[in-house]
C-alpha cells in the first residue's frame, strides 16, 4: 500500500502535466475542429462536419509533408548508418566521446539561426558561385525543395545518429565473433547480425525524425522561400493569417491522426520483430 | 521563442546594441521571417544595469512592451526613454496584422502599446480589444498638426482609438542593374516581366492584402476587392506567376540587397533603407495605383504597464524624438511639427513623398480586405500550388 501510494506521488507531476499540456490541449483543437471561423476570424461554438469537409483544400499540404518528410527520413537514415557504424564500432574509444560530442555539437545553436546561414551557404553568392567558378553552369539552389530537403537532413542527422548508434553499441560483438568463426564473410555477418540487431534503434530513429518532420515548418518557410507548403505551415497561416481557428483545428486533428497509425504501425511492427522491449524503450 | 539576453555585462550589451544600430540588424530579420507571434526580441528589460535610476517618483512602472513591425524604431530612443523615465522598452517583433489581432484575440499578450495599421482598427474596436485613448495622459498629441487623411482612421465613433505613428504606401522595388534599361512602372509590367526577364527573380509579400492586392492591380481592379470574379482574374496572374517567382516572403531586403531577387513588393521604409545603401534599387509606385496606408499607436485592453505604455507613445510623439525616428526608419510622418524638423531633401524624396498623381492613384486597405475569408483561402492556394 505504502509502495503504491509512493509510486502514485512520483507519477503525479508527469501525470498532472500530461493531463493539463497535452490533453487538455488535444481536447480544445478537437472540440474547435467542429466550429466554424467568425466573421473577424477566431472561433464560434457550432458542431459541423464542414472544416473535415474542406480538408482537400490543403491536400497539397499533406502531400507535400507525407513526400518530403519520409525521403527526408530515409535521406537522414542513408547518411546516419554509416556515421553511427563508424562510432559505435570501429572509432578508437579514446575519441569516441569526443565525436559523439561533435555531433551533438549544433544543437547548442538554435535552428533558426542554423537555418538562416543556409540561406546564406545557398544563396546566389554562396555554393551556387562557387560551382558556377567552377565552370558548371548557373544553378539555382535556396528556395528550392532541395534546399528544404538539405536543411531537413542537416537539422535532423543528430536525431538519427544517436539511436543507431545505441543500439549498435549495445550489440554483444561476441556474435560477430560467432559468426565470423562460421565462416561468415564480413558482409554476410552485417546483413545478417549487424543489421536485424540494429533495427530498432534504425526504427526510434525514424519514428523521431518522422514525426518532428511532420510538424515542420520553420525549415520550409526560410529554405523554401514561402513556395514549398508543408502542413504545418499550413497551420501558421491558418490560425496566425487568416484566422480560422476552426479549419485550422479540423488541419490539426487530421495530422495527428496521420501520426497515430503511424506510431501504432511502428509499435505493431517492433512487436513482430521479436519483443524487444527494451531497445524500443531506448529514446 | 523568446531572445532573452540574460545577465550580460553592460559593456557587451554596449556593443550589442552599436551592432543594431550600424543596421545589422540580423537578429529582428531572423523574427521577422518566421513569421512567428511568439518571436519576440528584448531589448532592453533583462538589463537592470542599465537604468540609470529607477525613476520611481514618476511610478510608471520598470518597462513597457511594444509590439511592432521590424526595423520600425530607433533603438537610441528606447535607452532616452530608460534614462528618463525609468522604464525600458521589450520589444516583440511581428509579420502581420493578422498576427497581431490573433495574439490579442487569444488574450493574455501581455503588451502595453502596439501598432496597428489603418484598416484593423475598427475590428479591433468592434473585438473590443482596443481602449479608447487617454488624452490627458498623451499631452505631445496635437490633433491640429496631424493630416487627417493620415490620422483619421484612429478616431472611431468619434473616440479616438488610436495616435497616427506614420504611413506610407506600397509599391515595388527594383534592381535598375537587372532591368535592361526600362524599368517597369505598372502592376501589369510587374507581373509580365516576373513571367520573362525577371523569371526567378521577384518576390512577393506573405501577406494576402498586399499581393493579392497587386494582383488586382494590375488588372485595374479596387485593392481592396472581394468580388469572386476579380478575384479569380487575381489568382489566375498569381498561379501563373508563382513558377516564376524567387520567393514569397515579407522578408526581402536581405535577398535584395545580396542580388538574389532583383525586385519585390515592398513598403515605403523597406524600399528607402535598400534605396539609402544601393542606389540602383529603385522604389516604383504601380500607375494603376496600390496601396496606402498609416500605422498608429494603440493600447490593447488589459496592458499590464498601461501608465508606461502611454509614457512611451507620449515620448516618441514629441517632435523631437520623432523625427529622429523618421530619420532612422524612413517612414513619412503625418505630424507638421515633425516635417518642420525634417531636412529638405528628405521631404523632397520621392521614395517618400511620391508625386501627387501616383499618391491620389492610392487606396486604403478596408477592415473587410483583412478578415474576408475568400482571399485568406486564395493566398493559401496560391502558396500550396
Amino acid at each position: 500500500m505504502q509502495r503504491r501510494l509512493t509510486t502514485w506521488l512520483l507519477l503525479a507531476p508527469a501525470g498532472v502535466w500530461f493531463a493539463v499540456m497535452l490533453v487538455l490541449p488535444l481536447c480544445f483543437v478537437l472540440v474547435f475542429s467542429f466550429g466554424m471561423r467568425a466573421p473577424a476570424g477566431g472561433y464560434v461554438p457550432a458542431f459541423t462536419f464542414e472544416q473535415y469537409a474542406n480538408l482537400p483544400a490543403r491536400g497539397t499540404a499533406f502531400l507535400n509533408t507525407l513526400t518530403l518528410a519520409p525521403l527526408g527520413t530515409l535521406l537522414s537514415l542513408v547518411i546516419a548508418y554509416p556515421l553511427a557504424y563508424f562510432l559505435a564500432m570501429r572509432a578508437d574509444p579514446k575519441w569516441r566521446t569526443t565525436l559523439l560530442i561533435l555531433v551533438i555539437v549544433p544543437f547548442w545553436t538554435s535552428i533558426l539561426i542554423r537555418s538562416y546561414a543556409w540561406i546564406f551557404i545557398l544563396g546566389g553568392q554562396g555554393l551556387p558561385a562557387i560551382i558556377e567558378w567552377l565552370g558548371f553552369g548557373p544553378v539555382r539552389l535556396i528556395n528550392t525543395p532541395f534546399a528544404v530537403l538539405t536543411g531537413i537532413v542537416y537539422g535532423y542527422l543528430p536525431l538519427m545518429v544517436l539511436p543507431v548508434y545505441v543500439s549498435l553499441e549495445r550489440l554483444d560483438k561476441r556474435l560477430l565473433e560467432a559468426s565470423a568463426d562460421l565462416g561468415a564473410p564480413p558482409l554476410r555477418s552485417f546483413l545478417q547480425v549487424t543489421l536485424p540487431l540494429s533495427l530498432p534503434g534504425v526504427a526510434t530513429g525514424c519514428m523521431l525524425v518522422f514525426i518532428l518532420l511532420m510538424g515542420e515548418f520553420l525549415i520550409p518557410a526560410m529554405l523554401g522561400g514561402g513556395k514549398v507548403f508543408f502542413i504545418g505551415n499550413a497551420l501558421v497561416d491558418l490560425f496566425l493569417q487568416s484566422r480560422n481557428w476552426a479549419f485550422g483545428a479540423a488541419v490539426a486533428v487530421t495530422l495527428v491522426v496521420i501520426m497515430l497509425v503511424t506510431v501504432s504501425l511502428y509499435m505493431w511492427l517492433m512487436r513482430r520483430m521479436g519483443g524487444q522491449r527494451d531497445d524500443m524503450a531506448l529514446m | 521563442m523568446t531572445d532573452k539576453i540574460d545577465h550580460i555585462s553592460r559593456q557587451k550589451f554596449m556593443e550589442e546594441l552599436r551592432r543594431y544600430q550600424k543596421g545589422s540588424v540580423t537578429r529582428r530579420h531572423f523574427l521577422g521571417v518566421t513569421g512567428l507571434g511568439a518571436a519576440s526580441a528584448v531589448l532592453g528589460a533583462a538589463m537592470p544595469g542599465l537604468i540609470p535610476r529607477p525613476a520611481l517618483a514618476q511610478g510608471i512602472g520598470d518597462r513597457a512592451i511594444l509590439a511592432t513591425w521590424p526595423n520600425y524604431h530607433d533603438v537610441t530612443n528606447f535607452d532616452a526613454f530608460a534614462a528618463e523615465t525609468g522604464a525600458t522598452v521589450q520589444v516583440n517583433v511581428f509579420g502581420s496584422n493578422e498576427e497581431m489581432l490573433a495574439k490579442l484575440q487569444a488574450g493574455g499578450s501581455g503588451w502595453d502599446v502596439f501598432v496597428p495599421t489603418n484598416y484593423t482598427i475598427t475590428t479591433y474596436v468592434e473585438q473590443d480589444l482596443i481602449e479608447p485613448l487617454d488624452m490627458s495622459l498623451l499631452p505631445n498629441y496635437d490633433p491640429a498638426s496631424f493630416d487627417q487623411r493620415f490620422a483619421g482612421p484612429g478616431t472611431v465613433d468619434g473616440k479616438v482609438y488610436a495616435v497616427s505613428k506614420n504611413w506610407g504606401t506600397t509599391g515595388f522595388a527594383v534592381n535598375t542593374n537587372n532591368t535592361g534599361g526600362t524599368t517597369p512602372a505598372t502592376w501589369k509590367e510587374f507581373f509580365e516581366r516576373t513571367q520573362t526577364d525577371f523569371s526567378g527573380r521577384t518576390m512577393v509579400h506573405d501577406y494576402q492584402l498586399t499581393t493579392i492586392g497587386a494582383a488586382l492591380k494590375a488588372f485595374g481592379y479596387s485593392f481592396n476587392s472581394v468580388d469572386p470574379a476579380e478575384l479569380a482574374k487575381a489568382e489566375e496572374l498569381l498561379l501563373a506567376t508563382k513558377p516564376h517567382l524567387f520567393a514569397i516572403s515579407s522578408d526581402y531586403q536581405p535577398s535584395m540587397r545580396s542580388g538574389d531577387a532583383w525586385m519585390t513588393i515592398a513598403w515605403t521604409g523597406d524600399a528607402k533603407q535598400m534605396n539609402r545603401d544601393m542606389p540602383e534599387i529603385v522604389y516604383v509606385l504601380g500607375r494603376e495605383g496600390g496601396e496606402l496606408w498609416s500605422d498608429f499607436y494603440a493600447v490593447p485592453k488589459g496592458a499590464p504597464h498601461r501608465e508606461a505604455g502611454y509614457a512611451l507613445i507620449n515620448f516618441l510623439l514629441k517632435p523631437e524624438v520623432n523625427v529622429k525616428e523618421a530619420l532612422f526608419h524612413g517612414y513619412p510622418v503625418a505630424d507638421a511639427r515633425v516635417n518642420a524638423l525634417l531636412p529638405a531633401e528628405v521631404l523632397a524624396d520621392p521614395i517618400l513623398y511620391p508625386a501627387a498623381d501616383l499618391l491620389s492613384a492610392l487606396e486604403f486597405g478596408a477592415a473587410a480586405t483583412l478578415t474576408d475569408p475568400n482571399r485568406a483561402e486564395l493566398m493559401a492556394r496560391f502558396k500550396s500550388a
